[in-house]
């Protein structure tokens, strides 16, 4: 072997040794923060029982909590996907002063704390609150039961569908609509044929983020549900009561199926982020 | 009766984007819009086609008043710069779109797609998407779908500026045969001034928000109105001159010119514009009129030379065909004349900064 091609060799040799090692520094880190966690879980399912898994979930408040989990995150999607979609039309569309405090403003449900957030709304709709006191006298309880949680899920998600629109609205630009309206399409007709197809993956991905959010959110809804048994406990409130009660396999047996649901949610975000590309 | 436009204003806060503007496009004919950018032109086309409504003034479309009538019902096609083409529909389905709306038969509308397609030749691409073709194509398909639902009218917002020199020219190739075949009133916004003379019939000028000048693009290019229309449609010759007793004068040395247009400037300064191609560059056997300049620099061009002379330390340019350059022998620091064939004379308060910032955004002067 030459003395050049040895040299070349050396380099190469510790080219590969270090690309080895930031391979492995990298997959260990996340075997321990991301796997290792999830198998844990796994683990202790399989530990306590198939049987146990099943009559855990079977309680009913196991079955409530799931039941109102579903309820609060449907209701959540349908008001932020239609709100979300005219807040980014209206924010890219339309030029107006104060828009620029709006844009801004629609970041605020990821600044704040979600337990601060919860607050915010016992301070306003609490039996003893601004608005509250007013609803209160009507007869209908917002805090400490279902408009409550739906508020602050609400709140907290908010952000996701208007963030993922807004950009991919600029990328399409108000001329295919106005090619439309000229075509001789009414509004609502290039909203349906040519704006909506336009954004459409954009808005699944933020509905997919909604989702997740919505049934693994914990602070707000803890705050402003008052986590009552079989009233007003989601899925997250219901493992967090089973954990302090020292049922552990209650708690775990719920985890795992959030965890599951995590897992398709993800398969479907990536399926969606290629997509997103690609149309 | 094609399109009227009477004393239009359009402003956007404080700015001023149409300005009193008023021209009419007999039925039939392709009319182009020539400005720079920003000077009105593309919102003039957006007016027309009800995607803006003007502060004053009407606009007629075929012989109707349609000022307010909504987008939908003024029956005009439209093509954009860039396309606008729904990206996720085929190029079949884009330019049935109109058809699809309007709820035509299905055999009425692929009949009417299979003929535009042919007429914009594309055949072959028809379940092609937006993304999957040129530049050139999707411009045609731009236009196969504002044709598909027969407009009246058909508007262009510089279809070919963003297209690459070669595909433009070719494509304003054809779009002036298609004109030819089919006789739609048409508007073409450009800021390309040979493209607009070589597609259409008529030039509209425009500048500022106002129109400059109006006419054939024969008219407009041999007979500026304004400093600004002969400095932006083609190259020209700035050259500071004096009026005397109806004699043109540059620097104590008369030009040999009198000043025999129809309105001249008063004796005093003023502004001489000549074109590159009426000047004549004469050697010391030929000199009889010429006035006495120095060959600076020569600009290899394909089909023809454009020499840089020294004018009494002022630059200007000539063009010079093959045969007589390589007859001449032209070349650096030689010394030689000039002979002036053809010039427009105007009076310097015209504005010589506005004629200037003009050249310069052309890259004419530094």
């Amino acid at each position: 072997m030459k003395p050049m091609d040895e040299a070349v060799s050396t380099v190469k040799r510790q080219k590969r040794w270090g690309r080895v090692l930031l391979t492995s520094v990298v997959l260990g880190w996340f075997g321990v923060l991301v796997l290792l966690p999830v198998a844990g879980i796994f683990r202790e399912v399989i530990r306590n029982g198939l049987r146990l898994f099943f009559s855990s979930l079977g309680t009913p408040a196991a079955v409530h909590a799931f039941l109102l989990t579903i309820w609060v995150t449907v209701g959540t999607v349908i008001v932020n996907t239609l709100f979300g979609v005219v807040l980014a039309l209206v924010l890219v569309k339309h030029r107006f002063r104060s828009k620029l405090i709006f844009e801004g403003l629609v970041d605020l449900p990821f600044a704040v704390s979600p337990v601060v957030a919860g607050f915010m709304f016992i301070i306003l709709f609490g039996p003893n609150g601004w608005i509250g006191t007013w609803f209160e006298a009507q007869g209908i309880k917002i805090i400490y039961a279902f408009p409550g949680m739906m508020l602050a899920t609400l709140f907290v998600t908010l952000p996701f569908v208007v963030r993922e629109v807004i950009p991919v609205l600029r990328e399409v630009g108000l001329e295919q609509e106005e090619a439309a309206l000229i075509l001789g399409a009414s509004r609502w007709q290039s909203f349906w044929k040519v704006t909506l197809p336009a954004i459409k993956w954009g808005l699944i991905y933020g509905v997919t983020l909604t989702i997740a959010r919505s049934i693994g959110e914990f602070g707000a809804v803890l705050v402003v549900s008052g986590s009552i048994i079989r009233r007003t406990q989601t899925a997250t409130l219901h493992i967090h009561q089973e954990f302090t009660d020292y049922h552990y396999a209650g708690a775990f047996s719920a985890a795992i199926v959030l965890a599951f649901t995590s897992l398709i949610i993800l398969i479907v975000m990536q399926r969606v982020v290629r997509r997103k590309g690609v149309v | 009766m094609g399109i009227v436009v009477k004393d239009i204003c359009k402003r956007f806060g404080d700015f001023v984007a149409v300005d009193h503007v008023n021209f009419r496009v007999e039925e039939g004919e392709l009319v182009a819009l020539l400005g720079p950018s920003g000077s009105g032109k593309s919102t003039i086309l957006r007016l027309i086609a009800g995607l803006e409504t003007p502060d004053t003034g009407e606009i007629f479309l075929t012989g109707k008043r349609v000022t307010s009538m909504a987008t939908q019902k003024r029956g005009v096609g439209f093509v954009f710069q860039h396309y606008a083409l729904f990206k996720h529909m085929t190029a079949e389905k884009n330019i049935a779109f109109g058809l699809e709306i309007q709820k035509r038969p299905n055999d009425e509308i692929r009949r009417k797609v299979r003929e535009l397609v042919a007429l914009v030749r594309l055949e072959g691409y028809e379940h092609h998407y937006p993304d999957q073709l040129s530049g050139g194509q999707r411009q045609r398909v731009a236009l196969a779908r504002a044709l598909a639902t027969e407009p009246h009218v058909l508007l262009l917002d510089e279809p070919f500026g963003a297209l690459d020199a070669k595909v433009r020219d070719n494509l304003a190739q054809w779009l002036r045969e298609f004109h030819e075949k089919l006789h739609i009133t048409s508007i073409f916004v450009t800021h390309d001034q040979s493209e607009a003379i070589e597609i259409c019939d008529k030039v509209v000028v425009i500048n500022k928000g106002r129109v400059e000048q109006m006419g054939t693009a024969k008219e407009v290019y041999e007979h500026p109105r304004s400093k600004f229309v002969a400095s932006f449609i083609g190259e020209v010759n700035i050259i500071d001159a004096t009026v005397a007793k109806g004699r043109v004068r540059m620097k104590d040395m008369d030009l040999s010119l009198n000043t025999h247009q129809d309105s001249p400037p008063e004796d005093g300064d003023a502004v001489l514009l000549v074109r590159p191609e009426d000047l004549l560059l004469l050697d010391d056997g030929e000199v009889s009129e010429g006035v006495p300049c120095i060959i600076k620099d020569i600009h290899y061009r394909g089909s023809h030379f454009e020499i840089d002379c020294d004018l009494f330390g002022k630059d200007v340019r000539v063009v010079e065909n093959k045969t007589r350059f390589f007859e001449k022998k032209w070349h650096k620091k030689m010394d030689a004349s000039l002979a002036v064939q053809s010039y427009r004379l105007f009076s310097v308060e015209e504005g010589h900064e506005q004629i200037h910032e003009q050249l310069q955004s052309k890259g004419f002067v530094e």
